[in-house]
């Protein structure tokens, strides 16, 4: 069996692939990659189905050598990668001959890149799954990010190697955005006509304490007056507050904008809670969630909204996009 | 704000009101109180949708008084999927629920396990050991598991207990803690930022992702909490 030897791990480097759906009533949220897009275009790139596990490097990515060679192909940001001494080509598979060492350093577009391997990650499943869920130390590679040291098995693979890239305007199509489009949240009306004005027409700035559960944001509170959602209490959306901008827990969705006591928004991402107990003013369409995963501290974000049957049809599209002929160029 | 007029239809009979959450997910209430009622439909509409799966449904994520429905938006609508669980509404009352499992989770209060005991007790104008007493008095019901992993959210606390969360979480709470926030208590399966006041810990795991069941308890379980002294905690944790 073919294995990456991790010569240096990077900031923080771990098993993914889609998730684990379906585990919510025991608390579980799916994880899978930040940037599901990058990692399914990068399967694809080494003849991988879409879904297999490869390695999700953050901010930083690190040296892995190949003993036995592998075919490869890097996805979602930019960080600088060389073999050995060349300069390798993003979207593009490519061959690592059996002792060449692959160099990622820091980023220089976004938030995550994905190195894709011919026959994908051979992890152990959890629930059906490869992916790490670093909050509860389950799945991936001993359910933890990689560490020095660490030998990483590859999954068998029957195809040769072949070269293929993504065609540039898919890559143009799918590039991560700074504007995300949302659909109003389940308690959307429970902030004043102000706050949301606010909402939408800042510009908010990601956190540095920002990680798979959740990305938080700085810049204008977006205030919510218990006085006015105890109003709305006699109303048709009776509204269960306890404080300002709590209620009563309730499940909540991949890419839910919260507003917690103090007004500055917490998007909940891939290692998300599965229930709270905050307002949630608005949504981030599935379409912009790949997005979500490209997104660096100190980064500059602001919200768009659109409504139900927008949203749906960019997800068609996009998933067109994905699925069309044209995406891979041989 | 305008939402299509199934986001906000209610339907006395059944006494469901659905929500579009997101563009791939629709909340289902029941109410807006935390009722036992509440909680008997959140767990039969579960149950049905656990019996007879929907094609197109994703995920499932039951609360007190809710249900939030992740669907494959590439398959179907939020107006198709409330159609279909308006059917399964309607057949609430043929699903019986499992008599509850009785189950007891042994807790050594105070001390380091239990930074809050004493605040807790200052609050309420009792001593330590009434807080522990009255704790352990009551069975408690699982109303569901969310937040992470095998966290359960119990209630009712006695009412001489009910105390506000922490005004500012700490940033790190050791796996096993128990905890008390409003209404409700519970146990964190792991170590994670949290802002419930800590009476003690646990020496079992809450979360058991090799054993056939996942998580120590189900919703539905009724729970009661022994006291143990940290000796007993000592032995128990090694096992």
């Amino acid at each position: 069996m073919k294995v990456i030897q991790v010569q240096a791990p990077g900031l923080l480097t771990a098993v993914q692939d889609l998730g684990r759906e379906g585990f919510g009533p025991m608390g579980v949220s799916p994880s899978g990659a930040a940037d599901p897009i990058a990692l399914r275009i990068g399967n694809r790139l080494v003849g991988n189905a879409e879904g297999a596990a490869a390695l999700e490097m953050t901010l930083l990515g690190g040296t892995f050598a190949f003993p036995e060679g592998a075919v490869l192909a890097l996805s979602g940001s930019d960080f600088g990668a060389m073999l050995d001494e060349k300069p390798v080509e993003l979207w593009t598979s490519f061959e690592a001959r059996a002792g060449q060492t692959l160099r990622l350093g820091p980023t220089r577009s976004g938030a995550r890149s994905y190195m894709c391997v011919q026959g994908g990650i051979a992890a152990k499943d959890f629930l059906g799954s490869a992916s790490t869920h670093l909050l509860s130390g389950l799945g991936g590679h001993e359910g933890r990010a990689l560490r020095k040291g660490d030998v990483v098995k590859i999954g068998e693979a029957s195809g040769s190697y072949r070269k293929r890239t993504l065609a540039v305007k898919a890559l143009e199509r799918l590039s991560a955005r700074k504007t995300l489009r949302v659909t109003p949240g389940p308690q959307g009306e429970w902030f004043p006509e102000a706050s949301r004005r606010l909402f939408y027409s800042c510009a908010f700035r990601v956190a540095e304490e920002t990680n798979r559960m959740g990305i938080r944001l700085q810049g204008e509170a977006i205030p919510m007056s218990p006085g006015d959602a105890r109003q709305r209490e006699t109303g048709r959306n009776a509204c269960p507050t306890v404080g300002a901008g709590e209620m009563i827990s309730e499940g909540v969705p991949l890419g839910a904008v919260q507003v917690p006591e103090g007004g500055l928004p917490i998007i909940l991402f891939v290692e998300q809670q599965t229930t709270g107990g905050y307002a949630k003013i608005a949504n981030v369409i599935s379409a912009d969630l790949s997005s979500l995963g490209q997104l660096r501290p100190r980064d500059e974000v602001r919200f768009e909204r659109v409504d139900w049957e927008t949203a749906r049809s960019l997800l068609i599209e996009q998933e067109r996009l994905l699925a069309s002929e044209e995406l891979i160029v041989k | 704000m305008r939402y299509t007029l199934a986001s906000m239809d209610t339907s006395a009979a059944e006494g469901a009101r659905f929500q579009f959450a997101s563009d791939q997910s629709l909340l289902v209430y029941f109410g807006h109180r935390i009722t036992l009622q509440a909680h008997e439909r959140v767990r039969k509409l579960l149950r049905l949708l656990e019996l007879q799966p929907l094609a197109g449904i994703r995920n499932l994520h039951p609360a007190y008084c809710s249900l939030l429905v992740k669907f494959d938006a590439l398959r179907m609508g939020h107006d198709e999927l409330e159609a279909i669980l308006r059917k399964y509404l309607e057949r609430l009352e043929e699903v019986t629920l499992p008599s509850p499992r009785h189950l007891e989770i042994p807790v050594c209060y105070g001390g380091e396990f239990g930074p809050d005991l004493g605040d807790v007790a200052a609050m309420h104008g009792l001593t330590p050991k009434q807080v522990m007493e009255l704790h352990a008095s009551v069975e408690y019901l699982v109303y569901f598991l969310g937040f992470v992993p095998g966290y359960a959210y119990l209630g009712e606390l006695p009412e001489a207990l009910v105390t506000p969360r922490l005004a500012a979480p700490r940033r790190r709470v050791p796996a096993g803690s128990v905890g008390i926030a409003g209404t409700q208590t519970g146990v964190y399966p792991f170590a994670t930022p949290g802002g419930w006041r800590l009476l003690g810990r646990t020496p079992l795991a809450m979360f058991r992702p090799d054993g056939d069941s996942l998580s120590f308890l189900s919703i539905g379980d009724r729970v009661r909490f022994v006291p143990i002294s940290p000796a007993e905690f000592a032995v128990r944790e090694r096992k």
